[in-house]
């Protein structure tokens, strides 16, 4: 797998306050890569800093081999991008919004109807911007991004605010883009978002990377107990130590059908990332 | 020029949705219509209304829409979605000014056929329009570069506007006026439209107006180059 996003020591800091502490980062092509963390963590400003939107102090970040700082309007073409602060023409309908981007990047019409079928909108052609859903103008965000055919996605957390609903419904988009190797790069304070979604995630609080893996490691590296909770049939609740040392007892209750749930004592993300900070995700 | 283009269909598709842009184009065309049908007095110079309205029109559509039009743009953060997808800021500048530029010409044909001009006084009316409507758009551009937000925008158009395009109006009135109104383009285009057919084009008029636009041009560039488009 080639390496789509690379950042080796990126440091910002706004005035006299460090908004990214030297990150470092390897994101290969074709996966869903989560950056997680509270508001204020420093996530938009990476983002900003790997599109070309702002510069970074100091340190390097490649988007598909070339240096961020350098991308031209061309290369942009290759990246699509969702962010919050990013408007549409409220005025205009979901149709005229796309036809202005297909105009400047010269795409067919049919790249309009398609774009907005694949997040949904095709019935909503006709209507302004401004009378959209919140979760269905995060839709027509994302076909504006798709638009280009992009080889990597950059979303700041899409689904920020959104129903269940229309969260799912762009999980299943961003997961369809997966399955055509496109590489997702997201943002997020939403752990099960980041569980369902994410290859490999990052920690990030106060601009520093505090922990790095995938959702199944980073949960297992901090399962200090290491225990296997179990749920018996007479209604009692047991645990067995984590270990060989304990699979015969397991068996047992197994076999003799006693056992009716088992459970390992691993914390999902939000605990850990409460254990590395000190800090709820949602604050 | 593929990314003029976009950003000038995208600005006539929104013009009779945008109702603040929209009744600028509209407001002194079709005054001018319903004065010069309605109001006829003694000794009211021919075609007053037309020739009063044209300068009116000038000073204020071109530039409150130049400057609503890239304020509401930064404003909404689609001005920053636009240079991120390759457009270039004064390709963009260029497909908003070619915009205004159109929407004001259809203006200019109706204060043309209201005011009856024809042959070398048509083409000379034309030209005397366009060159108000590139000085009003330029100080637009400036306006819009300068403001965050429309509010800001207008907060510093309205004034501007209100000086460019009544200070012909109010000189008719008083002569210090008048004699204060005379550095600015828009009572020298006042003039020249005046002179039309009369005294044509005069030196003094010539000499404003260019000083008017090169201060217009070097007021744009140093904003542009200040400021950008961000």
């Amino acid at each position: 797998m080639r390496c789509a996003i690379k950042t080796e020591g990126i440091t910002k800091a706004f005035g006299s306050k460090t908004v990214l502490d030297v990150i470092d980062l390897d994101i290969e092509s074709g996966e869903v890569f989560g950056l997680i963390g509270p508001s204020g963590a420093g996530k938009t400003t990476l983002i900003k800093i790997l599109t070309g939107q702002i510069s970074q102090d100091s340190g390097k970040a490649h988007i598909g081999g070339k240096d961020s700082r350098k991308l031209t309007g061309e290369d942009h073409r290759h990246f699509g991008i969702t962010m919050d602060n990013f408007g549409l023409y409220e005025r205009l309908s979901c149709y005229d919004n796309l036809l202005t981007f297909a105009r400047i990047h010269g795409l067919p019409k049919s790249s309009i109807t398609d774009a907005l079928a694949k997040v949904g909108l095709a019935e909503a052609a006709k209507t302004p911007a401004g009378k959209l859903s919140k979760g269905m103008t995060g839709r027509l965000k994302l076909a504006r991004a798709f638009m280009t055919d992009p080889d990597i996605l950059f979303l700041d957390e899409p689904t920020s605010g959104l129903d269940p609903v229309s969260a799912g419904e762009i999980h299943r988009i961003i997961l369809s883009e997966k399955a055509k190797g496109k590489t997702v790069f997201l943002t997020t304070h939403t752990m099960t978002e980041a569980e369902k979604l994410c290859d490999h995630i990052a920690l990030l609080n106060e601009g520093k990377i505090v922990e790095y893996g995938s959702p199944e490691e980073i949960c297992r590296r901090y399962d200090h107990q290491r225990m296997l909770k179990i749920h018996l049939s007479d209604g009692k609740d047991m645990q067995l130590p984590h270990n060989k040392e304990a699979a015969a007892a397991l068996s047992e209750l197994i076999v003799s059908g006693r056992a009716e749930t088992i459970h390992t004592t691993e914390p999902d993300l939000e605990t850990v990332f409460m254990e590395l900070t000190g800090k709820e995700l949602s604050a | 020029m593929k990314n003029i283009k976009a950003v000038f269909l995208k600005q006539l598709s929104d013009t009779l949705k945008n109702k603040t842009v929209l009744i600028q184009f509209l407001m002194f065309p079709v005054l001018v219509i319903i004065m010069e049908n309605a109001i006829k007095l003694e000794d009211m110079p021919e075609h007053f209304f037309a020739k009063l309205f044209a300068v009116m029109f000038v000073g204020m559509a071109p530039l409150t829409c130049m400057s609503a039009i890239i304020a509401e743009e930064k404003e909404k953060n689609t001005l920053r979605v636009l240079m991120m997808s390759n457009v270039k800021p004064a390709e963009y500048l260029l497909g908003v000014g070619a915009y205004v530029f159109v929407m004001c010409a259809f203006g200019t044909a109706v204060f043309a056929a209201i005011g009856g001009y024809t042959g070398a006084d048509l083409v000379l009316f034309i030209g005397v329009m366009s060159v108000g409507i590139i000085l009003s758009e330029l100080t637009g551009a400036v306006i819009g570069i300068f403001s965050r937000n429309q509010m800001t925008a207008t907060s510093i158009s309205v004034p501007v506007m209100m000086i460019f395009a009544f200070l012909p109006m109010l000189s008719m009135f008083n002569d210090t006026i008048k004699t204060a109104a005379r550095v600015t383009y828009s009572q020298q285009l006042s003039e020249l439209i005046n002179g039309i057919g009369v005294s044509g084009i005069t030196a003094e008029s010539l000499i404003v107006i260019s000083v008017n636009l090169a201060l217009a041009v070097a007021l744009f560039t140093l904003a542009y180059r200040r400021k950008g488009l961000e």
